[in-house]
């Protein structure tokens, strides 16, 4: 099954649900018509909430980039020695 | 109990170069370094590079072997998609790696995918950034801010069941990369993108090892409007078609 089938599926049974609970009024009308706002807002801020926590714990390696450096010493050095040309 | 079963896969690992002439000889040296007991091969895929990469490239032969680099250049710049295709047609390895020639993928993290491979099976498997055990370097508040945001959106749209959709650093079969690539039309890290999401959606088994990835191209931030723009259309495309 393509993906945007699977998407668009579950868009339809959150919408069933939604309308099972327009007609069965378990909970108040007034509240019910506001839930795809409410929805969405919630995915919005679940999406942002994701992006800064992400931001946050971003992994970082500065540490990695002293080790590259070594290993371009390294590298130099071996190649020179070897006959390989090694100008930039 | 056998200590050392001999690992009997040859390894052919494609690096699609363009003006790399000092980064390619450090990148074969670093490959040479950490595959000690590895039966593998380098092809280089150059697109006509007017630096000299060719050159060195033919320097590091003479040096490590012209059955262990191939080189196999074109004549200009071709896109990368067609440069794995052209380089999987000269590789004679049951396994295929991509990576970059810049070393910002770092020939270091080579034994954990293969050993990653051997111990799962997989059929791909693809370095991640974005775990405890990887990171970057050189990435302004910006690049990370969009990197994520990029990130969040992919993964709500299209459940891609990796941590890291644009790297580029990856460990395939080399059927299972010849299928998949087969069925990509699109350019740039869009392809990264894509060759994953449809190798995801054939069901291939894929798994993931932490990488670092240091930028040493500072302040060459290519993340303008149109590249957003360009991000967005390629998510879209790939929401529908796969």
């Amino acid at each position: 099954m393509k993906h945007v089938v699977k998407i668009l599926t579950l868009l339809v049974a959150i919408t069933a649900l939604w309308f099972g609970l327009l007609q069965t009024s378990v909970i108040p009308r007034s509240h019910t018509g506001l839930l795809p706002i409410y929805f969405i807002v919630s995915l919005g801020c679940y999406g942002l909430l994701m992006v800064g926590i992400g931001l946050m714990y971003f992994p970082t390696c500065p540490q990695e980039a002293l080790l590259l450096q070594q290993d371009i010493k390294e590298a130099k050095e071996y190649l020179e020695r070897k006959g390989i040309d090694v100008s930039e | 109990m056998e200590e050392t079963n001999k690992n009997k896969n040859k390894y052919s690992i494609i690096i699609p170069t363009y003006n790399e002439r000092l980064n390619i000889a450090l990148i074969v040296y670093l490959i040479f370094k950490h595959l000690r007991d590895v039966d593998f091969e380098i092809i280089v895929v150059d697109d006509g590079s007017p630096d000299g990469t060719q050159e060195v490239v033919k320097q590091l032969q003479q040096l490590y072997g012209e059955d262990r680099i191939l080189l196999r250049p074109r004549p200009k710049k071709l896109g990368l998609g067609t440069a794995y295709i052209h380089g999987l047609k000269h590789a004679s390895g049951s396994f295929v790696v991509i990576m970059d020639a810049d070393l910002s993928h770092h020939p270091k993290y080579l034994p954990s995918f293969i050993k990653k491979q051997l111990e799962t099976g997989a059929s791909i498997v693809t370095g991640t950034r974005y775990v405890r055990s990887g990171g970057v370097h050189g990435w302004n508040l910006m690049r990370k801010l969009t990197s994520r945001g990029a990130n969040v959106l992919a993964q709500t749209l299209l459940w891609p069941g990796v941590s890291d959709l644009t790297g580029s650093f990856r460990l395939y079969k080399k059927s299972v990369l010849e299928d998949v690539i087969s069925s990509c039309v699109s350019k740039g890290y869009v392809f990264q993108m894509e060759m994953i999401v449809r190798a995801c959606r054939k069901g291939y088994h894929i798994e993931e090892v932490p990488i670092t990835f240091v930028d040493r191209v500072f302040g060459s931030s290519k993340l303008g409007g149109s590249e957003i723009v360009e991000y967005l259309k390629g998510l879209l495309y790939l929401l529908i078609t796969t």
